[in-house]
C-alpha cells in the first residue's frame, strides 16, 4: 500500500485549445494537510473533479489511495468531497438532504446527527436547506463530505461564506480530522488559514505546478528579511546604507526598511547601527508569509 | 442483477420523491385529472356535447359493458402521462440545476447504476400514482353511475377483472413511457423548465396541430401512441404498432442520452 494518498503524474485537461490544467505533477502524503492554492481559473476546480471522476482528464494519470482516478469506484466510499461550495435540495431540510447521500453511499443514517452537531447544526438540521444562511450551507457541505468517514478528505473552499469565528472552527475541525489520521486535501483563498494547519502545499498558476512540496520547503526557498524602524527617517537611510553596502538588498516602505537578508544578519546589524550611533525601534527578521510567498511566485498582486 | 440495479440508489431517490410537496400534489394531481375525466364521463352522459375527449360520446350501453368501469380511468391516462413526464424530467434535471449531480456521483460513481436506479423509484412512482388514479376512476364509477343510471352488475364479474387487469397494464405502461420521455428531455436538456416544456407543447400542442393537418401521422407521433397504449389501441392506430414504435422510440432515446450521461463532464 503506498503511503501517497493523492499521486497525479502529467495531468492535463483541455477545453479546445486552452488547457485548464497542463501537465501536473504533484503528490499528497497520507496523514497530511494539504493545501492547494491557486488564482481564480487556475485550474485548481478542474484538478479536483478529476481526482473525483467527474470529468476526464486529456492526458496524464492519477491515483487516489492507490488507486488509478480512471476507477473512482474503487476509492470514492473513503472518500468525503466538497466541490465548488454545498450544492443540496432546498425543499429538503439538512438533515434529509444528508439521509439522501447516506444511503446512496450505503454509510447508513445513524451517524447523520452527531455529524450536523459537529459542524455546529445540530438544532438546525430540521429547518429546509432553502433557508440557511451561506455558512450554515458550507457546514453542511462539510457535514456530507464527513458521511462515509473519508481516509481522504477533499474540499473546495470550505470556508466561504464563514464568519471568522466559523473559519476558525473548520480550522479546527480540519486538524482533529487530520490528528485522526484523515489526509486533508483543502483549496481556499484564505491564505494565511491554509498556512496554519497544511504541511504540504500544491500551488497552481494557468493550470501549472509552480510548487508541490512541503510548505517549508516552499519557505526555504523564499529569501528571508529583517525589519528595522528607527526613531527618524534620516536614521533609517543609514541604515539602508549601512545595508547596501552591506551587499543586502533593502527598500524603504511606510517608515520600515526592509532588508533581504538572513536572521543571522540582525546582530551584525545591530552592532553596525550602535557603532554609527543609531538608535533601532524595531529589528525582526522575517520570513514571507505564505500570502507573499504565492503573491511573489504567482505574480498576483490582487 | 445487483451491478446494473443497486438498492440503496433506489432508497436514496425515494427520500426526495417521498417529501409531501411532492408526493401529496402529485397524487392529488393524478386523483383529481382521472376524478375530473371519470366524473364528466358519467354526469355529461346524456349532453349532446359529448362525454368524452374531443366531444366523443361514449354510451350507457357501453359503459354497462365489464370494460365500462375502467374507460374514466384509460380516458385520463395522457394526463397521467403529463403528469408522470413533469415528475420524471424535473426529478432528472433538477440535479444539473441544483448542481446535486456532482454529490451523487461522489456517493456513486457508477454512473449507469445511478441512472438505472433513479430510473426505477420513478417508475414505482408512477406506479403507485397509477393505482391512486384507478382506485379514485372506479370508486367515481360506481358512486356515480346510479345518477347516470348505468348498471353496474357487469363490472363485478371475472371479464370486468380481467379487464381490469388489462386497462391497469395498459395505462401503467402508457404512463411510464411518457415518464421515460420526461428523463430523456430531463438528461438531454439538463433544465426542468426546458424539459417540461418542450415535452409538454410538443405532445399536447404540436403533435395535435400536425394530426390535424395530416391524420396518417398520428400513426409515428410518440405522444399520440403512448395514448394509443392506454386505449389498448384504436381503429386508426393498432396496439402493437403503438407498443412496438413506442419501444423503438423509447430504446433509441434512452441508448442516445444513457450514453451521454455515462460519458459526459460533470462540469456544474
Amino acid at each position: 500500500m503506498s503511503n501517497l494518498a493523492v499521486a497525479v503524474q502529467d495531468l492535463s485537461k483541455k477545453y479546445g485549445d486552452t488547457f485548464a490544467v497542463s501537465h501536473a505533477n504533484f503528490e499528497v502524503p497520507m496523514g497530511t494537510v494539504c493545501g492547494f492554492v491557486g488564482p481564480n481559473g487556475s485550474g485548481k476546480t478542474t484538478t479536483i473533479r478529476m481526482l473525483l471522476g467527474l470529468i476526464s482528464p486529456t492526458g496524464g494519470t492519477g491515483e487516489i489511495l492507490g488507486h488509478s482516478i480512471k476507477h473512482p469506484e474503487k476509492y470514492l466510499a473513503s472518500v468525503g468531497a466538497m466541490i465548488e461550495g454545498p450544492a443540496f435540495y432546498p425543499a429538503l431540510t439538512g438533515r434529509e438532504n444528508l439521509n439522501v447521500l447516506a444511503t446512496l453511499g450505503g454509510y447508513g443514517t445513524d451517524h447523520v446527527q452527531s455529524l450536523l452537531e459537529r459542524v455546529g447544526l445540530g438544532d438546525r438540521g430540521n429547518s429546509k436547506y432553502k433557508t440557511y444562511s451561506l455558512g450554515m450551507k458550507q457546514r453542511l457541505g462539510i457535514a456530507a463530505s464527513l458521511l462515509p468517514n473519508p481516509k481522504l478528505l477533499i474540499l473546495d473552499e470550505p470556508t466561504n461564506g464563514l464568519d471568522p469565528e466559523g473559519i476558525q472552527e473548520v480550522r479546527d475541525l480540519l486538524k482533529s480530522l487530520a490528528q485522526e489520521g484523515t489526509t486533508v486535501f483543502v483549496s481556499s483563498h484564505l491564505l494565511s488559514e491554509l498556512e496554519l494547519i497544511s504541511q504540504h502545499l500544491v500551488m497552481l498558476r494557468k493550470g501549472k505546478v509552480l510548487f508541490a512540496g512541503k510548505i517549508e520547503d516552499l519557505f526555504l526557498a523564499q529569501q528571508p528579511f529583517i525589519l528595522v524602524k528607527t526613531p527618524n527617517e534620516v536614521d533609517l537611510v543609514k541604515i539602508q546604507e549601512i545595508a547596501t553596502s552591506a551587499g543586502h538588498k533593502s527598500t524603504i516602505r511606510s517608515g520600515v526598511a526592509h532588508i533581504e537578508g538572513p536572521a543571522e544578519w540582525a546582530a551584525e546589524l545591530n552592532k553596525s547601527a550602535f557603532a554609527a550611533g543609531i538608535t533601532l525601534s524595531q529589528l525582526s527578521p522575517m520570513l514571507p508569509s505564505l500570502e507573499e510567498t504565492f503573491f511573489e511566485m504567482t505574480g498576483d498582486s490582487e | 442483477m445487483n451491478q446494473i440495479f443497486k438498492a440503496q440508489v433506489f432508497r436514496a431517490e425515494w427520500r426526495k420523491l417521498r417529501r409531501p410537496t411532492l408526493f401529496l400534489g402529485t397524487m392529488l394531481a393524478s386523483a383529481g385529472l382521472t376524478g375530473l375525466v371519470t366524473s364528466l364521463l358519467f354526469l355529461l352522459i346524456d349532453s349532446p356535447q359529448g362525454n368524452s375527449d374531443r366531444g366523443n360520446m361514449i354510451s350507457r350501453e357501453i359503459l354497462q359493458l365489464p370494460s365500462g368501469l375502467t374507460i374514466g380511468f384509460s380516458n385520463a391516462a395522457g394526463l397521467l402521462g403529463i403528469v408522470a413526464l413533469c415528475v420524471f424530467a424535473a426529478q432528472t434535471a433538477q440535479e444539473y440545476t441544483y448542481g446535486t449531480l456532482r454529490n451523487l456521483l461522489v456517493r456513486q460513481p457508477r454512473r449507469m447504476q445511478l441512472l438505472i436506479g433513479k430510473y426505477v423509484s420513478m417508475a414505482s412512482f408512477a406506479v403507485v400514482m397509477v393505482i391512486l388514479a384507478a382506485t379514485v376512476s372506479m370508486s367515481l364509477a360506481f358512486g356515480l353511475s346510479g345518477k347516470a343510471k348505468v348498471a353496474t352488475d357487469a363490472w363485478v364479474t371475472s371479464d370486468a377483472l380481467h379487464e381490469l387487469a388489462k386497462t391497469f397494464g395498459n395505462v401503467l405502461l402508457s404512463v411510464i413511457a411518457f415518464g421515460t420521455v420526461g428523463m430523456i428531455l430531463g438528461l438531454l436538456l439538463r433544465s426542468p423548465i426546458s424539459a417540461i416544456s418542450l415535452g409538454v407543447i410538443w405532445l399536447l400542442i404540436v403533435e395535435n396541430i400536425l394530426i390535424a393537418v395530416k391524420a396518417s401521422l398520428g400513426k409515428w407521433m410518440p405522444g399520440n401512441l403512448m395514448s394509443t397504449i392506454a386505449t389498448g389501441g384504436t381503429s386508426e392506430v393498432s396496439y402493437i404498432h403503438a407498443i412496438s414504435f413506442t419501444a423503438i422510440y423509447l430504446v433509441v432515446g434512452t441508448v442516445i442520452v444513457a450514453t451521454l450521461f455515462k460519458r459526459r463532464d460533470v462540469s456544474n
